[in-house]
């Protein structure tokens, strides 16, 4: 009779499945998962201590690298909170832009994860489409900020500038011929709501391909189908938001329960899962996909209807124009106190918080009434995900673990803060 | 956003609380549309159990601690109660309303019950207001550090440890090992901490204090 014993085994940091730098340590049955204990912090860079150091407009770069595939959500939450404590809104057009743009980052956030996912286990294929479409959407964040990643375009009092009329295109090169270059710059040819819209209209074609290649593949079906499930009430226990509460079957979204901006105005639909499973998960995030395309159709039609300002006219808060400054004795005094000392938030407190892509992404803002934030806490909705992971991989195979982590949208940016 | 109604439901939902915390409740606050309770430190479990089981809170949020010890000193007014506290966010999804828990921790017994048992949620959560400001949890059944390094010495959050931290990691070539020395990067402090009592939206011609701030 052969000799039986358990095996602890190390998983990451440095691993293509690990999302980042997770380590975990699993205690192994053969090859059945009896425990596993996640090490995280190895990305931990202090953000919310060095947001304590900062005027309040310095660190929202910092709320860019949290979740670094979904940008502008963290930016939304944090903007959001500072003008709650403020106590202004956003011109109309400008709560309609960040609408947009968070629609745009929530497709970029799954495109990446459904890429990732696959790739754990085993669909090469969906990585590449997915990233095709990332493409397209970075280069909108491009056109509005100047940056494809890290774009500091949310500013409490409205956006950094209105959209532009135009899109960059691609030079002539010799890898393609004037036709092709051509008809690669068709949809750049008008303004930046123009390649939104052309992009909004093949984009569900693009799901239904990602649906082809998975939704019925045996294999993708073999590997998430009965994998980590988590009951509804487990799920609110556990402190679960996002695709992660509604893959078990609660319907909860912030967008719809508590409207911020004016996600009330426009009209979309909740998908809910019914297993809790890997596999629900899945088919609540392709469905957020369809439903984003729709909510940017929406804001098109309005953005385009609309004209407006997208910063409010209060030079305390927002930068004067630089033409007022080379006339305007005031202006520019604005400028000099705004950019060297900031501005000063009412003494208070508020928690604010989104429906980012992942969760439920807050932000516990506390001012004592200084020019930077007296505490800064980042509710990120990967943390209680990933905490969860013992319980949700306990009794499945090793290579299940993978599957788990994928279906968990797991980005270290936000975990480690 | 904001509703009109919100006062009011707000209002309700703290006499509710009020009946569920009993004296363990020492007060509480309505601002910017969010109900803000303050509760003893050590009836914080029974409190957490009543308003999950009475008052449909099903979901612990978020957990915070907070170090109040700098709060306002640039010339605004400090903060009245205990140096630290722990901050709950709780999320009720059948009532669809949140509540803020805020429970002072002195510094001469930084210890409080686990919420662990009421929400399994609070696990990692406890850990890092443990790691960050070294406030214990009691009865948490694996209270380690969370998100700083292997062997961290000290509680980085609180406002008296520096920014910069006190060491540095680098490669020894001598010792062809990694080693940790104290930080050799003087703190520094770009633009000051300034509280002005007039604050936004009215006029900001007269100031009030000025300090640089000490790092």
């Amino acid at each position: 009779m052969s000799e039986i014993r358990n095996y602890t085994m190390n998983f990451g940091p440095q691993h293509p499945a690990a999302h980042g730098v997770l380590r975990v340590i699993m205690e192994m049955d053969g090859e059945v998962i009896e425990r596993c204990d996640p090490h995280i912090g190895l990305l931990h860079r202090g953000t919310e201590k060095l947001a304590e150091s900062k005027p309040y407009n310095q660190s929202i770069g910092y709320m860019d690298r949290l979740d670094y595939v979904s940008m502008m959500c963290n930016e939304h939450a944090y903007v959001m909170a500072i003008e709650n404590l403020l106590g202004v809104t956003a011109p109309i057009r400008a709560q309609y832009i960040r609408v947009m743009f968070d629609e745009i980052t929530r497709i970029l956030n799954h495109c990446m994860w459904l890429g990732a996912h696959g790739l754990d286990i085993g669909a090469m294929t969906v990585f590449l489409y997915c990233f095709r479409e990332r493409e397209d959407l970075m280069d909108c964040y491009e056109a509005v900020s100047g940056a494809r990643m890290h774009a500091t375009y949310y500013r409490p009092g409205g956006v950094y500038r209105d959209l532009p009329d135009s899109m960059p295109q691609y030079d002539k090169s010799d890898r393609f011929s004037d036709a092709e270059t051509k008809q690669r710059n068709e949809d750049r040819s008008g303004s930046l709501l123009d390649f939104i819209e052309a992009f909004t209209e093949r984009f569900p074609a693009y799901v239904d391909e990602y649906e082809t290649l998975l939704s019925d593949n045996r294999i993708w079906k073999q590997r998430t189908v009965d994998i980590g499930i988590v009951t509804p009430e487990r799920a609110k226990a556990l402190g679960f938001t996002g695709p992660m509460l509604r893959g078990s079957g609660i319907e909860w979204d912030l967008r719809k329960k508590q409207p911020y901006e004016v996600y009330d105005q426009l009209d979309f639909d909740i998908p809910v899962g019914t297993n809790g499973d890997s596999y629900d998960r899945y088919l609540v995030r392709v469905e957020e996909m369809r439903q984003s395309n729709r909510i940017i159709k929406q804001c098109i039609e309005w953005l385009r209807n609309n004209p407006g300002p997208v910063m409010l006219d209060d030079h305390k808060l927002a930068p004067p124009s630089r033409e007022d400054m080379k006339g305007d004795m005031e202006s520019l005094i604005h400028h000099f106190k705004l950019f060297t000392e900031g501005y000063c938030v009412p003494a208070g407190e508020v928690y604010t918080a989104i429906e980012h892509p992942k969760g439920e992404f807050g932000i516990y803002l506390i001012s004592d009434g200084a020019n930077k934030p007296y505490r800064v806490k980042i509710r990120a909705p990967g943390y209680p995900h990933l905490a969860a992971l013992n319980e949700m991989s306990k009794g499945h195979m090793l290579a299940d673990m993978v599957a788990i982590i994928g279906t968990q949208d797991i980005v270290f940016g936000e975990i480690d803060r | 956003m904001t509703n009109a109604d919100n006062t009011s439901s707000l209002q309700q939902l703290a006499s509710l609380v009020g009946e569920i915390a009993g004296n363990a409740m020492t007060g509480h606050e309505i601002s910017q549309n969010e109900l803000t309770i303050t509760v003893q430190r050590e009836k914080i479990k029974e409190v957490c159990k009543g308003l999950r089981d009475q008052a449909g809170f099903e979901q612990l949020s978020d957990l915070c601690g907070v170090d109040y010890s700098d709060y306002g000193k640039e010339g605004g007014s400090s903060w009245p109660g205990d140096r630290y506290a722990v901050v709950y966010h709780l999320i009720s999804y059948s009532n669809n309303n949140r509540l803020r828990v805020r429970t002072p921790v002195a510094e001469s017994a930084m210890t409080i019950d686990s919420v662990i048992d009421v929400w399994a949620g609070a696990d990692w959560f406890e850990r890092e207001a443990f790691d960050l400001f070294g406030i214990i949890f009691q009865g948490h059944p694996d209270l380690r550090r969370i998100l700083t390094d292997y062997g961290f010495i000290g509680h980085p959050f609180r406002k008296d440890f520096p920014l910069s931290g006190h060491v540095e990691m680098r490669y020894d070539e001598e010792q062809k090992r990694v080693i940790y020395q104290p930080v050799t990067i003087a703190p520094r402090t770009l633009v000051p901490r300034t509280i002005r009592k007039d604050v936004f939206g009215k006029s900001s011609k007269t100031e009030t204090t000025e300090s640089a701030e000490t790092n």
